[in-house]
């Protein structure tokens, strides 16, 4: 039977079949779906971990005890992990652990773009890319087989198009392995998992050896193929992007390589020698491309395909085209659109803080302040916008609280103020805060605690009291934990309550004290609220445009005074309150 | 076998992401390969969602190629308007008469393009644009968030296949409680469009 899944959803189904008992993962897109669909299968056990090294640490301490294990993140999220990822290379592990990567090309939802691949060969490990959800279930099987052979993590990469793609998955007749009636015995081996200098110079030749032995396993795996056909060009295209391929250059000879590292010399000569001219066709970096130079074969690539930004069907033939490598179709037809398409000047739709989000209130009182806001990335990320613009940097998860310091420390005579939110203070807060401590800011941290990851569609974390698989847990309590550290101000305020949090703030950036405020209110897509929308009286309106600084989508701009939306609104009151006229009354 | 190319355009919230797993199944139903592709990063904060889903004998890319659509199913009327570069001559657009105006239009500072705009911006690269009051109806039945299965309702006599098998893949798709009204929903597009 066959039935579509998305890539996520194939890599989860995967996993199971192939007996992962441990599953361990931080949300972010695209690769939230992957523990997600995990977590629902039978036998096992799976969650989301504060972050993504931890998420690592967890994976490998369950493949040293010999438990199939699955680790997954967005790109990004291995940056964090990497410490623990490059360990495991040198220990190995026991049981199969396979990290899947989720890249982002395009940045859809992301904060660079960076290429994953060059994990693979900075780390020494080998790397699989499937194609579509078919592959992405089986090379998951794969991978894990080629882990216990090999005695190495193995990552698996997806990347934005496969993870959110449906294609149709065989489902298995057969049953998963049944677990072990025994529990695992931890074989206690030091020489081989205590990377002290003197074990790590005895791994690492070990990890040479091991590098060339899989690329020998890449020269004979039928996942790296050719697919003969008209020899003038020869494509070597991987992932998603070899699907695109195919719909350009559908009677081309191909390579399709399911691993991408290590690659697979003999073949790629073999490949060379049969077809006239040698193309490569992957998304950013030319990380195919300069390895297949290296090995001395003439090829083409990046001098035709762009290194930013994500590819399509229609971006491989438009290239293709004006290389010479297709003959397309006049397209006036098309540029007539195009600049038709132009012209007509279309608004855009940015993403915006929901109606009714607590995230709002605050970035209103923030920008009111005046103060520096360093900031950090989540949904509150939205506050730096027009018309709320109150946030002033971000960059990556965590990284708001260090830099808030650090720019203390230059000496900047700005009030300061860190925000991140509540699952990005579990996530990477914690250390940048004890450092606001321990090396004396006047920082005020303000934590957007709306009780949930919302960003990536309401996650469970350490502060929720529940876990990924629906078990009531011990939640850690925001104010105990800061207050633990050393903190003696902290407070907790409403952010819907503009004149309560304004005067705590300035309290706080007043007082010469590092300190801590949490503006508490539960997201209000994941907790359904819904409160009643106040009433313009337009006799009463002034048309002065200040409650549109909220930046609220149900209030509207109409010929001289605003309205509101009913149906949108989500009643926060917050318009009430900034109207200077006393013309919106609550109901 | 034909391919059939569709493409689908709203906004966070109304519903896309159902009527193209709906598409997809009922594609799988007929006998097609069939691929689907979304991108839907941040549209719980009211941003733009498109789907592609693509039927046909063997499918590679999941995502349609420009000037290749066969169908455009625009949720909204605004997002509907952003693919006319994805239009051929005779591409069916069916166009929900629906606007969410983005927060530029909210605060004065873009505009909404009026329908004339929309349609001979649409016509111009080549559509067959046919104006539906999707929100309409499905707000009069009882759920305004229903527009994308009354579109699919309007689409299903050109699309083909049985009544029943669209009817079966709803039943399999729309949770138990909302089933009722989908069905009449999709009944109510149905009765729009005879091919
Ligand atoms: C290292 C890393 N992991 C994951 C992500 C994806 N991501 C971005 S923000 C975020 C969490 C946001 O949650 P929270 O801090 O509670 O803020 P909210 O969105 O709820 O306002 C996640 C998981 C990322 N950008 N970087």
């Amino acid at each position: 039977m066959k039935k579509l899944m998305t890539g996520n959803e194939a890599i989860a189904y995967g996993a199971y079949l192939n007996g992962v008992r441990v599953g361990a993962a931080y949300p972010g897109t695209p690769s939230t779906e992957i523990m997600d669909n995990f977590s629902g299968y039978p036998g096992v056990f799976a969650e989301w971990a504060p972050n993504e090294k931890v998420a690592m640490d967890v994976g490998i301490g369950a493949a040293y005890a010999g438990t199939r294990a699955l680790v997954s993140m967005k790109h990004v999220g291995v940056n964090v992990a990497a410490d623990s990822l490059f360990y495991a290379v040198y220990t190995g592990l026991k049981g199969g652990l396979v990290l899947v990567t989720a890249d982002d090309p395009g940045m859809h939802s992301s904060q660079n773009e960076q290429d994953n691949r060059n994990y693979a060969k900075f780390a020494k490990l080998p790397m699989l890319e499937p194609a579509d959800s078919e592959e992405a279930k089986q090379f998951v099987g794969i991978a894990l087989e080629m882990s216990e052979t090999f005695d190495t993590p193995v990552m698996l990469r997806t990347v934005t198009r496969l993870s959110h793609s449906s294609t149709s998955v065989e489902i298995s007749e057969e049953a998963p392995p049944a677990a072990p009636p025994e529990p695992p015995l931890y074989e206690r081996d030091a020489v081989k998992f205590v990377m002290v200098p003197a074990n790590a110079r005895r791994r690492h030749p070990v990890i040479e050896e091991r590098i060339k032995k899989l690329a020998e396993y890449a020269e004979n795996t039928p996942i790296n193929r050719i697919e003969p056909g008209d020899d003038t060009i020869g494509i070597i295209a991987a992932g998603s992007v070899y699907q695109y391929a195919r719909e350009v250059f559908p009677g081309a000879t191909f390579l399709k390589l399911g691993m991408v590292y290590p690659l697979p010399a003999k073949l790629l000569q073999q490949f060379a020698s049969r077809v006239k001219t040698v193309v490569v066709i992957e998304e950013l970096d030319p990380f195919l491309e300069e390895q297949i130079r290296l090995m001395g074969i003439e090829a083409r690539g990046k001098d035709i395909f762009p290194i930013i930004g994500e590819f399509s069907p229609a971006l491989v033939r438009e290239r293709s085209a004006s290389a010479g490598l297709i003959s397309t179709p006049a397209a006036a037809r098309a540029e007539a659109a195009a600049a038709a398409a132009e012209a007509a000047e279309l608004p855009i739709r940015p993403p915006i803080l929901c109606p009714g989000c607590g995230h709002r209130g605050m970035f209103h009182v923030f920008r009111e302040s005046g103060a520096l806001v360093l900031g950090d990335i989540g949904c509150y990320t939205l506050g730096y916008a027009p018309p709320l613009s109150a946030m002033h940097t971000t960059g990556c998860m965590g990284a708001g609280i260090g830099v808030a310091h650090g720019i203390g420390k230059a000496g900047v005579k700005d009030r300061i103020i860190a925000v991140l939110g509540d699952s990005t203070f579990f996530h990477s807060g914690i250390h940048p805060l004890i450092d606001v401590l321990y090396n004396e800011s006047t920082v005020t941290v303000v934590i957007a605690d709306n009780s949930v990851t919302a960003m990536t569609g309401h996650q469970q974390h350490p502060g929720t009291g529940i876990t990924l698989q629906k078990k009531t847990t011990k939640a850690v309590n925001l104010e105990q934990l800061v207050r633990s550290l050393g903190f003696e101000k902290v407070d907790i305020c409403d952010p819907y309550d503009l004149d309560g949090l304004a005067k705590t703030l300035e309290d706080h950036l007043e007082s010469g004290k590092p300190s801590v405020i949490i503006a508490r209110r539960p997201c209000v897509l994941y907790a359904k609220e819904k409160r009643t929308a106040p009433q313009i009286d337009p006799e009463l309106c002034v048309n002065c445009g200040t409650c549109l600084e909220l930046g609220c989508s149900p209030l509207m701009q109409e010929e001289d005074y605003v309205t509101i939306d009913p149906i949108l609104c989500n009643g926060c009151g917050l318009c009430v309150q900034v109207c200077p006229a006393e013309a919106i009354i609550a109901r | 076998m034909k391919k059939i190319d569709i493409l689908m355009a709203g906004v966070g919230g109304q519903g896309t992401i159902l009527a193209s797993n709906i598409l997809a199944e009922v594609g799988l139903e007929l006998g097609y390969d069939v691929k689907k592709s979304e991108v839907h990063g941040m549209a719980q904060r009211g941003g733009t969602v498109e789907s592609h889903v693509r039927w046909g004998e063997k499918v590679y890319a999941p995502l349609v190629e420009q000037g290749q659509a066969d169908y455009l199913l625009g949720f909204e009327m605004l997002e509907a308007a952003r693919w006319p570069l994805y239009l051929k001559e005779g591409t069916v657009v069916l166009i929900n008469r629906y606007r969410i105006p983005p927060p530029a239009v909210n605060l004065g500072k873009a505009k909404y393009p009026s329908e004339q705009e929309i349609e001979s911006l649409l016509k111009g690269a080549g559509g067959r644009v046919i104006w539906i009051e999707g929100t309409g109806i499905a707000g009069e039945l009882g759920n305004p968030a229903m527009v994308g299965v009354v579109l699919l309702g309007a689409v299903s006599n050109l699309l083909g296949g049985a009544e029943e098998v669209w009817m079966k893949v709803i039943q399999r798709l729309v949770p138990e409680k909302f089933l009722e009204l989908n069905k009449k929903a999709f009944l109510a597009g149905r009765a729009l469009i005879i091919s």
